[in-house]
């Protein structure tokens, strides 16, 4: 304490009780905690980039897809592969135009939400978070709430630009109309899909706080689950392969039931809502039990 | 206050923190001080309710940190681990942090201005220096203008400039009748902080009491003496009871002496009566460091039947308690 002082003296402080805001003894509602957690969200570059990702390829890829088998629908038509597939785009062209950019475009969406809690770790952020709100519960429940609302909304744009823009490729083709039976619902059910799965790979990620871990599994869920039960033998093979949570939910991207599918499309829907609410149940469990 | 009764957490097998008591009052500096690994940063997390004890209880103000509402306007915390994402601004990271306590936007620029780091706050904290990023916590800390406050090595990665500042804003705090828990293995700097010291090592309570205490306590202290009639004044002392030992060659015809046992002010009145000549006559303060050494030799990780503390905690620990003697212009990033 003998040298001169270099700085300032500290402050300013402003005297206990004079900030402005809720009062020190009421918690700060649930609306704040959202605020915060739209904070965290935006503020973070790999948000930005993982939804500008998310809209380019779901609707380039449905434009694309959707463009070469416009373009080469007479050369197929002689191979017994093309008919086939273009007798399923015919039955259902909703169903396939929902599937020819969502299918890369969910992986988007799965980086992002495992990204999401598993960062806070990598970071450390999970502590100041932790600090902000020790009850930890509504922490993770404002930061699901708040992603969900938000991939929701661009979902549901992405979901109808892609089928506006692939219906009018596939219209010299065939034609399909959102007033057409169960297409409406197709479209909007995708985007309701997406979000659902996201908070799929929130909960994943809040379950294994480690992004390459939490991303792996996920992506494992999404791609790698649903063929490896397809190799399954027999009607038990085809029972669990059906109620995995992404081949479950995405029966709500198709117009309407199929004559294999053991689910209609709410019922796969369900399915998938279910799956998610217990991992996040689990999730919200071993963030309270766990030391930060 | 901040009261920890019978804190115990282990970690896989291994006891962090072993029921410790201890009681941080209001209105002074509290140092929290031990060697590296000896549970200080577990014991924070622990009343921070980031941890979960395996007994005992912590609380701020009578509560749980987790019963607390809105708790970053009761305590404010700087943890010794990074807390921040990098490719987040100074200024977003504290307006999530307000927000999620109700606290108005205007409150990021008061304590960003407080911080210094006005000028820097739309820059991505990854960008950061280990000082600015020490600078971000410390803002992050007052943001609820807090009654208490919690700092685990607040000093590290500081330049002297900083690590002034923040001794002289924990003084203020303090005599504002906040209460301050500051941690550090950086003793000498906890010398000119703290008002009151608890040592712990291994987990365990060594020290609880006055600063001043723990070093007069602890150490015996010398008064160091230069004369040109060593052999008349030695006779003098030890006729009194006092012990001297030669400690230095007898230069420019005096010789320097080590005394021990008899206060330097005995010492001038049995020279003045004995008409022998000083050149020096130096009480030898025992530093808190070596206060601290005596207390926890034998505390150390690995360190009770080493070859030294020292020697034995550097297997450990990068940068062994004993070793920061250089104190507050060392920790200049030095011990990291």
């Amino acid at each position: 304490m003998t040298a001169p002082q270099p700085v300032s003296p500290p402050g300013p402080v402003s005297p206990a009780g004079g900030l402005a805001g809720a009062p020190a003894g009421t918690r700060a509602g649930f609306g704040h905690l959202l605020l915060s957690e739209w904070t965290k969200i935006r503020s973070v570059r790999s948000t930005v980039w993982a939804l500008i990702l998310f809209v380019v390829i779901t609707i380039g890829f449905t434009v694309l897809v959707t463009a070469l088998i416009t373009a080469n629908w007479d050369k197929g038509r002689g191979g017994g592969g093309g008919r086939e597939a273009h007798v399923a785009i015919i039955a259902d062209p909703a169903g396939f135009l929902m599937g020819a950019g969502v299918g890369l475009g969910q992986l988007t969406i799965c980086v992002l939400g495992a990204l999401l809690i598993t960062t806070e770790y990598s970071t450390g952020v999970i502590r100041a978070s932790l600090l902000a709100v020790p009850r930890r519960t509504p922490m993770l429940a404002a930061k699901a709430i708040v992603f969900a609302a938000l991939i929701l909304v661009l979902a549901e744009i992405v979901c109808f630009s892609s089928f506006f823009a692939g219906s009018a490729i596939l219209h010299s083709r065939v034609a399909v109309s959102l007033s057409d039976p169960g297409v409406a619902r197709a479209v909007f059910g995708t985007g309701l899909y997406l979000t659902v799965l996201g908070l799929l790979a929130l909960a994943v990620g809040a379950l294994i706080r480690h992004t390459a871990g939490a991303i792996s599994t996920i992506i494992g869920v999404v791609l790698v689950l649903p063929i490896l039960s397809g190799l399954l033998p027999g009607s038990w093979g085809a029972h669990i392969n059906a109620y995995l949570p992404q081949q479950a939910g995405s029966l709500i991207s198709h117009a309407h039931q199929q004559a294999g599918d053991l689910l209609s499309p709410w019922q796969g829907f369900g399915v998938l809502c279910i799956w998610t609410a217990l991992l996040l149940a689990a999730g919200i469990y071993l963030l309270k039990r766990r030391d930060a | 206050m901040i009261e920890a009764r019978d804190l115990t957490k282990v970690y896989s097998g291994k006891v962090a923190v072993d029921h410790l008591s201890f009681t941080v009052r209001p209105g002074r500096v509290t140092g929290f001080l031990g060697p590296n690994g000896a549970g200080k940063s577990t014991t924070m997390r622990l009343i921070l309710g980031l941890d979960r004890p395996d007994s005992g209880v912590a609380t701020i103000n009578g509560k749980r940190y987790a019963e607390l509402a809105n708790p970053l306007r009761t305590v404010g915390a700087l943890l010794e681990a990074k807390s921040v994402h990098g490719g987040r601004s100074a200024a977003n990271h504290l307006l999530f942090l307000a927000q999620s306590q109700g606290l108005p936007k205007s409150r990021v620029d008061e304590v960003l201005d407080m911080v210094g780091l006005r000028d820097v706050a739309a820059k991505r904290a990854g960008t950061f220096s280990l000082g600015m990023n020490q600078r971000l916590g410390i803002a992050a800390a007052m943001l609820g203008d807090p009654q208490y406050l919690l700092l685990d090595e607040p000093v590290n990665g500081l330049d002297p400039e900083g690590v002034l500042w923040i001794r002289n804003l924990l003084k203020y705090l303090a005599g504002q009748g906040r209460t301050i828990l500051v941690s550090s293995h950086l003793m000498n700097e906890m010398a000119v902080t703290a008002d009151h010291l608890i040592v712990i090592g291994r987990g365990k309570l060594i020290a609880d009491s006055a600063t001043g205490d723990v070093i007069a306590r602890s150490s015996e202290q010398s008064v160091r003496v230069r004369t040109p009639d060593a052999a008349r004044l030695t006779a003098l002392i030890e006729a009194e009871g006092g012990r001297v030992t030669l400690s230095g060659d007898s230069t420019a015809g005096a010789a320097t002496l080590t005394v021990t046992g008899m206060p330097a002010p005995r010492i001038g009145e049995l020279a003045a009566s004995g008409s022998v000549v000083l050149h020096e006559l130096s009480p030898q303060l025992a530093s808190l460091e070596e206060a601290f050494m005596e207390l926890t030799s034998g505390s150390l990780e690995f360190g009770e039947h080493g070859p030294g503390p020292m020697a034995a905690a550097g297997s450990t620990a990068p940068a062994p308690a004993g070793a920061d003697s250089a104190a507050a212009a060392d920790a200049d990033g030095g011990n990291r």
